[in-house]
């Protein structure tokens, strides 16, 4: 059962909107709800859409399985690695030794009600950054090959 | 009790929308119903103070587990036959 034109037009037209709105997420993970996970649903969200409505020969070329695959793997990698490197400088594991250094993400939190700074928090977006493309390459393998093992009638 | 009344209408519509999976033949209609529920449950997570399972609850029930059944409905005929 191949979807109809409105559908792959509709899809085509949604997917960008949806992609941006998880990376919003994933980047304003520490200052609002949602964070990596939340935020690498949503983007995996937007790839599922684009797999229901396309057929897999057309779809597979847009969404490759092999860089989902790289997605992932980075993802855990750095997750892992970000998380463990606190070990390697001489501190308790998953400890956000980026704050006490001048580098990325280290400015201070401005006192009082304030809507926050993206470039807070330390550690955090990076590891944000790296779930987020974690959650976004399974799910989106998961989709893709429930697709893929799918027979379609030809019509 | 504006809250109250938000509340009871999303209630309802989670269990009329529940009733509507179990009840609809169309396997298509049933699984656009589920994600009716998730929605709904979204909004009822985001109503009682939890926006980050709201998200969560909207991305993953409404959005790819709706995606999963659309793909493997798209695997099989659209109606259920009654004589079988």
């Amino acid at each position: 059962m191949r979807m109809t034109k409105v559908v792959r037009t509709v899809a085509d037209l949604l997917y960008p909107f949806c992609m941006i709105f998880g990376l919003y997420v994933v980047a304003h993970g520490h200052l609002t709800p949602g964070g990596g996970f939340q935020g690498g649903a949503v983007i995996a969200t937007a790839t599922a859409l684009l797999i229901a409505a396309h057929r897999y020969d057309d779809v597979s070329a847009r969404v490759k399985s092999a860089r989902m695959k790289v997605f992932e793997s980075v993802g855990l990698l750095g997750f892992l690695i970000l998380g463990f490197s606190a070990i390697i400088l001489g501190q308790p594991a998953f400890r956000n030794w980026m704050l006490s250094r001048g580098s990325l993400f280290n400015d201070s939190v401005a006192f009082g009600v304030n809507p926050g700074a993206l470039t807070t928090g330390g550690l955090m977006p990076l590891m944000n950054l790296a779930v987020g493309l974690e959650v976004l390459g399974a799910l989106t393998i998961i989709t893709l090959y429930m697709l893929s093992g799918t027979k379609e009638d030809p019509s | 009790m504006m809250l109250v009344l938000f509340h009871l209408l999303i209630l309802a519509g989670l269990i009329i929308t529940a009733a509507s999976v179990v009840y609809f033949r169309d396997l298509l209609a049933a699984a656009i119903s589920l994600a009716a529920f998730s929605l709904l449950l979204a909004l009822e997570f985001y109503l009682l103070q939890a926006p980050d399972v709201a998200i969560a609850e909207a991305g993953i029930g409404a959005g790819l587990t709706t995606a999963i059944y659309i793909i493997a409905i798209r695997g099989t005929k659209r109606k259920e036959d009654p004589d079988e």
